[in-house]
C-alpha cells in the first residue's frame, strides 16, 4: 500500500475533508482510543520558529499514547554541515513512524515525501501550504454554521500569507462567496485566483473593511508582515486601517465570527478578546483534536 | 562545432541554404522565426558539443513567413525530448535522417510533465537549492502555461527565460 502523506489541502477532495473533520469532531468529544497511537513515534521536524504548531503535534501524539522526538532548528541538526534535507529524511525515516516538517522553502514537504518510506505531513513550507492549519480552520467555521454558500472575508496579507491561500482553496469546495481586503502590493495572488474562480468561486475585491463587515459570516485575518513595508511609518498607517475592532464589529451579523491563525500583532484590538464574535484562540485550541485525527489518517 | 548561418534563399523547404546536408542526424524545421537558440537550449545542446550543428535562422517560408532550422549530426532525438520542443515552437517538425534520406519525419506534441529543463521562477522553491531533484512542471491545459509541482509556482509568460 503507498505512503498516506498530508501535503496540500489541495490533495484532498470534498468528502476526505469531511471525513476527516467528522473524525476531528468525534475526537473532540473525547470519544477516541488514548492507546491508538501506542509504541507509535513522531518525528518532529521544524526548521522555523513555531508555538501552536508544533506543541499542537505533539500534544496531539500525546494524547493518542504515541511519542514524539524533534529538531527544532537547522543549526541543532546535520543539515548545519551541509546534510541535504533529501538525506535528513531518508535518515528520520528510520527512526519514526512518521514525519512532521516545517520548512523555509516551498516544496520542502513534496520533497520529503519523495524521500520518505514513511509518512509526511506538511506544518508549512515557506509561502506555500499549511494543510493542518486549513483543517482547523475548516473544523472551527463548522462548529458555528454550517460551511456551504456562505460569505467569507480574508483580511491583511493575502499575498505572502500561506493560511489564507490554503483556506481560499478548501473553502472553493463549498460553494462560499470569497471577499478579499488587503493592502495594495499584498493582494491574493492572481494565479490563485483565477484558479478559484475556474473552480466556479464568487471572488469579490474590496478596500475597505467597512464596505462589507456587516454582510459576512466569517471574518479571517492575517497579520500583516512589518518587513513588506519600506518603512515603520507605511506599516502603521496600513495596519491601522486593517485593525480589527469592537466598533467596527458594531452592525455585524450577529452569528459572525472572527478567526486569525495567530500570532497576533496589531491587527486584532484585545478588547475584541471578549466579544462572543472572536474565536482566534478557540481556534488555535481546536489543532489538537484535528491533529489527533490527521496523525491517525496516516498511522493509525 | 557549431556554424550559425544565415538565411538566403527565399525557398520554403530550405533548399539552397548554406548548410550542407547531413549524412545521419536530426533536422528540426519549422521552428518558430527566431527560436532556434531556444531549441538548442531546451534540447540540452549548450557549452562544447562534439555534434556538428548548424543552425538557420529566419528563412523565409511559404505557410510560417519565416522559420528557423536546426541540424544536428549523428544524434538521432528521442520523443521526449523533441516534445519538450514544442513548449516553445508548437509547429516544429522533426527529420530523422539516415544516410541522407528522410527516415522519420513527425510534428512536436506538447508533453504532460516538464523534468529538469526549465527553471522554476520562485526564489523560494526548494528546487532552487542544492537537494538531490530535477524541477518538475506540469503543463496546463489551453496553453495556461507550467505550474512547478513542488510550489505550485505558475509560468504563464516568457517561457524560455526560465529554460535550464
Amino acid at each position: 500500500m503507498a505512503t498516506h502523506h498530508i501535503i496540500s489541502i489541495g490533495d484532498f477532495n470534498r468528502s476526505a475533508i469531511d471525513r476527516l473533520l467528522d473524525h476531528a469532531q468525534q475526537i473532540g468529544k473525547k470519544k477516541y482510543d488514548k492507546n491508538a497511537l501506542d509504541g507509535k513515534i513522531l518525528a518532529v521536524l521544524f526548521f522555523e520558529p513555531s508555538t501552536r504548531t508544533r506543541m499542537s503535534f505533539e500534544s496531539a501524539m500525546a494524547r493518542l499514547g504515541g511519542t514524539s522526538v524533534s529538531v527544532s532548528s537547522v543549526e541543532a541538526c546535520s543539515m548545519a554541515k551541509g546534510e541535504t534535507l533529501a538525506d535528513t529524511i531518508r535518515v528520520v525515516s528510520g527512526y519514526a513512524d512518521a514525519i512532521v516538517i516545517r520548512h523555509p522553502k516551498e516544496g520542502a514537504a513534496r520533497l520529503a515525501a519523495e524521500f520518505a518510506t514513511v509518512p509526511v505531513i506538511n506544518a508549512g513550507d515557506g509561502a506555500g501550504q499549511h494543510p493542518s492549519q486549513t483543517l482547523l480552520d475548516l473544523y472551527t467555521i463548522r462548529q458555528s454554521m454550517p460551511i456551504d454558500g456562505i460569505d467569507v472575508a480574508l483580511v491583511g496579507d493575502l499575498r505572502y500569507g500561506r493560511t489564507a491561500h490554503s483556506l481560499a482553496s478548501a473553502l472553493s469546495l463549498y460553494g462560499v462567496r470569497l471577499h478579499t481586503i488587503s493592502p495594495p502590493g499584498l493582494e491574493l495572488p492572481p494565479s490563485l485566483a483565477a484558479g478559484l474562480a475556474e473552480k466556479g468561486m464568487e471572488i469579490i475585491v474590496h478596500t475597505d473593511i467597512d464596505e462589507v463587515i456587516n454582510d459576512v459570516d466569517v471574518l479571517y485575518v492575517t497579520r500583516i508582515q512589518r518587513e513588506r513595508f519600506p518603512d515603520s511609518t507605511s506599516y502603521f498607517n496600513i495596519a491601522s486601517s486593517y485593525r480589527i475592532t469592537p466598533e467596527l464589529l458594531a452592525g455585524a451579523k450577529k452569528h459572525l465570527i472572527v478567526l486569525h491563525p495567530l500570532p497576533r500583532v496589531d491587527e486584532i484590538d484585545p478588547r475584541l478578546d471578549a466579544s462572543p464574535h472572536a474565536r482566534y484562540f478557540e481556534q488555535s485550541k481546536n489543532g489538537v483534536p484535528v491533529r489527533m485525527a490527521m496523525l491517525m489518517d496516516v498511522m493509525g | 562545432m557549431k556554424h550559425i548561418v544565415p538565411a538566403e534563399t527565399g525557398d520554403d523547404e530550405g533548399e539552397g541554404l548554406l548548410v550542407r546536408r547531413i549524412k545521419n542526424g536530426t533536422v528540426i524545421d519549422h521552428i518558430d522565426a527566431g527560436e532556434a537558440l531556444n531549441v538548442i537550449k531546451i534540447l540540452g545542446i549548450v557549452g562544447s558539443t562534439t555534434e556538428a550543428l548548424s543552425i538557420a535562422t529566419n528563412v523565409p517560408s511559404r505557410n510560417m513567413g519565416k522559420k528557423d532550422i536546426v541540424k544536428i549530426s549523428s544524434r538521432e532525438l528521442s520523443k521526449e525530448e523533441v516534445d519538450r520542443i514544442a513548449l516553445i515552437s508548437p509547429k516544429a517538425t522533426i527529420n530523422i535522417i539516415r544516410n541522407f534520406k528522410v527516415c522519420e519525419k513527425q510534428g512536436v506534441e506538447i508533453p504532460t510533465l516538464i523534468v529538469g529543463s526549465v527553471r522554476c521562477p520562485n526564489p523560494g522553491c526548494i528546487t532552487r537549492t542544492n537537494e538531490p531533484i530535477k524541477s518538475r512542471f506540469e503543463v496546463l491545459p489551453d496553453e495556461k502555461g507550467l505550474r512547478c509541482l513542488y510550489c505550485d509556482s505558475v509560468i504563464t509568460k516568457d517561457l524560455t527565460s526560465y529554460i535550464i
